[in-house]
């Protein structure tokens, strides 16, 4: 352990993290030292997605990332998606379309579809499916989230239509 | 009409009623057990044998325990009461003491102030092993020629089934040899725990991911020496299961860890270890002979079943119980000669995973029925209907079955259901064998249909009452649950307030913590689920229902038999009364406890005859793959379902549980395989242990076929791992179908594909 500290921004607030082991990954320093659970471990190799985060505009795996080295970065965890409480469209839409089993994946899923519908908000069947083709879901077979993904890019396309 | 008609309940039985843990699970803010916190807690981890098969000479923590930061370390000596847990045999050490049977076993414990000061503890432990030739050949347990690694023996259990003519031959016999990979439940949600000791340390409470409370409680507490009131758990948030929790893992060690510090301690396996941590799928190796008339009508199966159990028992012994009594399959067939054994080896233990023994059971009869159908010159769906068991068939096990069993109905709805479209002439890459690789050429690949149907046991077997329990109390219109029901992912906690919602005619069910300051729920496994804590909580509510007719009666001078509920009403339907279920339990508190138990069973005798199971569930799968023949890679492009469910009582949720299921059951079709190597895992990782991800999830198509079954309290069937049995022969045999190949054996592997 040292004695140095370092500053991180999560969610638009800054963050000062003390005594910690340089060796922390983000997920760990996000889970254990800043009290922001939402994010979830499940593989710790970058393989499953369950601990995405969104890094200065990239969706990354925080289990890859060396907490002290994103001491310059903007991160958005799930939590930070919604300040005022309610649910995002993105979150009511895995809700109501059936998304959430065990909802172990879903917080990384939730990152990782908000970052895809904020890039490209008119993906086909096949931009989402390879979009979240990297966040492993062992309850669903996925079908309830394609419909998830496709319920919450229809709402935004209504919106916009308006 | 009474203007209080208008308000109905919203979310009643048999509509798609959202989860009450949805929201908080897309935020972030549901608590899974690995987000469990408390102050001054202390991070465990575990010491674990790097030998399948070796003497523990001696062990020295000395070295641990001079690391700053290091709280405790414990050894099997440490254990106070019971050395050894189980779920059926108890003959599994908390920790390994004079022999090491797995690799992986484990040996010690410590607690730490951080997970990597526990890290470097745990390499500080010195443990000086004998390395022992390791049994690793199933064969081996069976012959006797390796001594015994257990003092229970190398045997977990032996079953015959013998039925019918002994001697009968077939017009047509077909054969062969079936082998069924280890598979990983691989639950998202790693094992965690957090235990807290008692201020006076006598005792501790334990929030952890499990699927039975009680019978974590019942083994913890023995191991511990301690009163079982001692030690309370509440479910901590689980994130999947699928048998995996079935076991103890880490919460022997994490409680004892907690009461030797006397602080709270908090374990969490990372992804590897829990390779290590829970059991897994059996391997299996079955010899299948089928004898049939000329016409394709089964006469007489005959099967050699061996099941891998691994080191220690765990539900091997079950798991074995339904695989041979299932060899059959969904098809009536009056002579049966099977024979089977769940052995103990040097591999990593085997246990619980969905589908229990009649995973392997399918691949196996589903693989015979095609050799059948063209030793018949029948087609793959013509020889199923031909057989297709019904409602009064007589078992292998003498069993009269008396679900309903729309067998036939399965398979043609399935076969009625739409085809994908032909591959096009240029798809796009993500759409082929192999996908982004880019590796597949449009010209190599060949698709193939392939058909699977299973039946599936429900509830526990063998003369086991395993009952479950719920609570209801009723105040002010407002409902309230209690059980310790898992809740894993399912989607128990939606049914239970759907079946409140529906007896109770209230709109806010509240739900308690899961725990065990009620009665046993039993296992949330084997499909059951629906069926026993449904029944418990539809019981419960129907028990306060009584009363409140009862109170409404009195008050208002009617007889309480003629009230009904519409509604949110207390209605008398032979007259005018119309009351609020709020208003009529204004100011009063109805509480009632309901306990549901099924219909006994009996044991096996010595010939496998005996009515050992409580119901069963039927499905069909259709499944139609692209291979690239050359480079032996399969896309699965579409499984068509047709499942015997009884009764939907949520439709968004027992489509979920349909295509998870099948997304598991295309894992061990074709990729998701734990490699051993002389008994130790090759691929204990996520990036190793292939899972399926979004692109390779098959379009899927489903028939629910809903006949209530009267048995069932709710007439529903279990739902949960139908979807997973037959869709792996299913994708097997499409494959066959597109590559002329034999393929026993799955994961079907490239090279089984090009070489096989």
């Amino acid at each position: 352990m040292s004695n140095e500290m370092y500053r991180l921004t999560v969610n638009g607030i800054e963050h000062e993290v003390k005594d910690a082991w340089a060796g922390e990954s983000l997920l760990y320093v996000l889970r254990e030292r800043l009290g922001l659970p939402g994010t979830k471990g499940a593989c710790e190799q970058g393989e499953c997605g369950s601990c995405t985060v969104v890094m200065d505009g990239e969706a990354v795996c925080s289990c890859l990332v060396m907490a002290a080295t994103a001491v310059d970065a903007d991160i958005t965890t799930v939590e930070g998606l919604s300040l005022d409480g309610e649910p995002t469209d993105v979150q009511q839409s895995f809700v109501e379309a059936g998304g959430v089993q065990c909802g172990f994946c879903t917080p990384g899923l939730i990152v990782a579809v908000h970052h895809l519908l904020d890039r490209n908000p008119n993906p086909d069947e096949l931009a989402i499916k390879e979009a979240i083709s990297g966040n492993i879901c062992r309850c669903t077979g996925y079908g309830r989230i394609f419909a998830a993904v496709e319920l919450a890019r229809d709402q935004r396309r209504a919106m916009q239509a308006k | 009409m009474n203007a209080t008609t208008s308000t109905r309940t919203r979310g009643a039985l048999g509509s798609s009623a959202l989860r009450p843990d949805g929201i908080p699970k897309v935020q972030g803010r549901f608590a899974f057990s690995s987000d469990a916190w408390a102050d001054s807690m202390l991070w465990g981890a575990t010491l674990r044998s790097p030998h399948p098969h070796a003497r523990i000479v001696s062990i020295d923590v000395s070295g641990a325990l001079s690391i700053n930061g290091v709280s405790a370390v414990i050894t099997a000596k440490d254990v106070p009461g019971q050395l050894t847990y189980g779920l059926i045999a108890s003959d599994q050490p908390v920790f390994a003491s004079e022999v090491v049977r797995y690799a992986g076993e484990p040996v010690a414990a410590v607690a730490a102030d951080h997970p990597e000061t526990a890290r470097r503890a745990l390499d500080a432990i010195r443990v000086d092993y004998e390395v022992l030739p390791p049994l690793v050949d199933a064969e081996d347990a069976i012959s006797g020629s390796f001594p015994a690694i257990h003092p229970d023996g190398n045997v977990i259990r032996r079953q015959r089934i013998i039925r019918g003519d002994q001697s009968f031959m077939g017009d047509v016999v077909v054969e062969g040899y079936y082998d069924v990979g280890m598979q990983d439940q691989a639950f998202l949600g790693l094992e965690a725990a957090l235990a807290l000791p008692d201020d006076a340390g006598g005792g501790v409470e334990l929030f952890v991911a499990t699927q039975w409370l009680h019978e974590d409680q019942k083994q913890i507490a023995a191991c511990l020496g301690l009163p079982i009131e001692k030690v309370r758990l509440t479910l901590g948030g689980v994130g999947g299961a699928f048998g995996g929790r079935e076991d103890i893992s880490l919460q022997v060690h994490c409680c004892l860890l907690a009461l030797t510090t006397g602080r709270p301690i908090k374990m969490q396996y990372g992804r590897e270890e829990s390779f290590f941590g829970h059991i897994h799928r059996h391997p299996a190796r079955i010899f299948m002979r089928h004898h049939a008339d000329r016409d394709g009508t089964l006469r007489r199966v005959e099967a050699r079943v061996v099941l891998d159990g691994g080191a220690y028992a765990s539900t091997s012994s079950a798991v074995l119980i339904n695989a041979v009594t299932h060899m059959q399959g969904p098809y009536k067939c009056e002579m049966a000669t099977v024979d089977g054994y769940a052995v103990r080896s040097n591999n990593p233990p085997c246990g619980a995973m969905r589908g229990f023994g009649v995973v392997q059971a399918c691949f196996a009869h589903e693989s015979q029925m095609d050799k059948l159908a063209a030793a018949c010159g029948l087609d793959p769906v013509d020889i199923r209907l031909k057989n297709a068991m019904r409602t009064g068939d007589r078992l292998i096990t003498g069993q009269v079955m008396d679900s309903v069993a729309p067998v036939e109905r399965c398979i043609r709805e399935t076969a009625a259901l739409p085809l994908p479209e032909p591959l096009p002439a240029d798809p796009d890459p993500l759409l082929i064998p192999g996908g982004a690789g880019l590796t597949a050429r449009r010209g190599n690949i060949t698709r193939g249909i392939g058909w699977g149907v299973s039946i599936k046991n429900l509830m526990y077997s063998e003369g086991f009452d395993d009952y479950a329990t719920a609570r209801c109390r009723l105040a002010n219109g407002v409902a309230t649950l209690q059980f310790a029901t898992a809740e894993v992912g399912q989607g128990f906690v939606v049914l239970a307030q759907q079946i409140a919602r529906t007896v109770l005619g209230v709109d806010t069910v509240l739900l308690e913590p899961i725990s065990t300051a009620i009665g046993s729920a039993g296992s949330t496994s084997a499909s059951r689920q629906t069926w026993m804590s449904g029944g418990a909580v539809d019981g419960a509510c129907r028990l306060v229902r009584e009363r409140l007719f009862e109170h409404v009666a009195a008050t208002h001078h009617v007889d309480p038999l003629r009230l009904v509920i519409d509604g949110m009403d207390v209605v008398d339907s032979m007259g005018t009364l119309r009351v609020t279920v709020a208003e009529a339990s204004h100011g009063l508190t109805f509480d009632e406890t309901f306990e549901h138990h099924h219909r006994a069973t009996e044991e096996l005798d010595e010939n496998g005859q005996g009515n050992c199971h409580v119901a069963f569930a039927f499905v069909a799968h259709r499944a139609v793959v692209d291979v690239d023949t050359e480079l032996g890679l399969v896309k699965v492009v579409q499984v068509a379902t047709a499942q015997d469910v009884g009764r939907v009582l949520n439709p968004l949720a027992a489509l979920g549980q349909v295509e998870g299921g099948i997304a598991q059951g295309l894992g061990l079709a074709v990729m998701e395989e734990i490699v051993l190597e002389n008994g130790r895992m090759r691929n204990p990782s996520f990036t190793d242990y292939l899972l399926p991800t979004a692109l390779d999830a098959p379009d899927v198509v489903v028939s629910m076929i809903e006949e209530p079954e009267p048995q069932a309290p709710l007439g529903a069937k279990g739902i949960g791992e139908p979807p997973c049995i037959s869709v792996t022969p299913a994708i097997v045999a499409a494959i066959r179908q597109a590559t002329g190949k034999e393929l026993p054996r799955v994961p079907v592997r490239p090279h089984d594909i090009v070489f096989g």
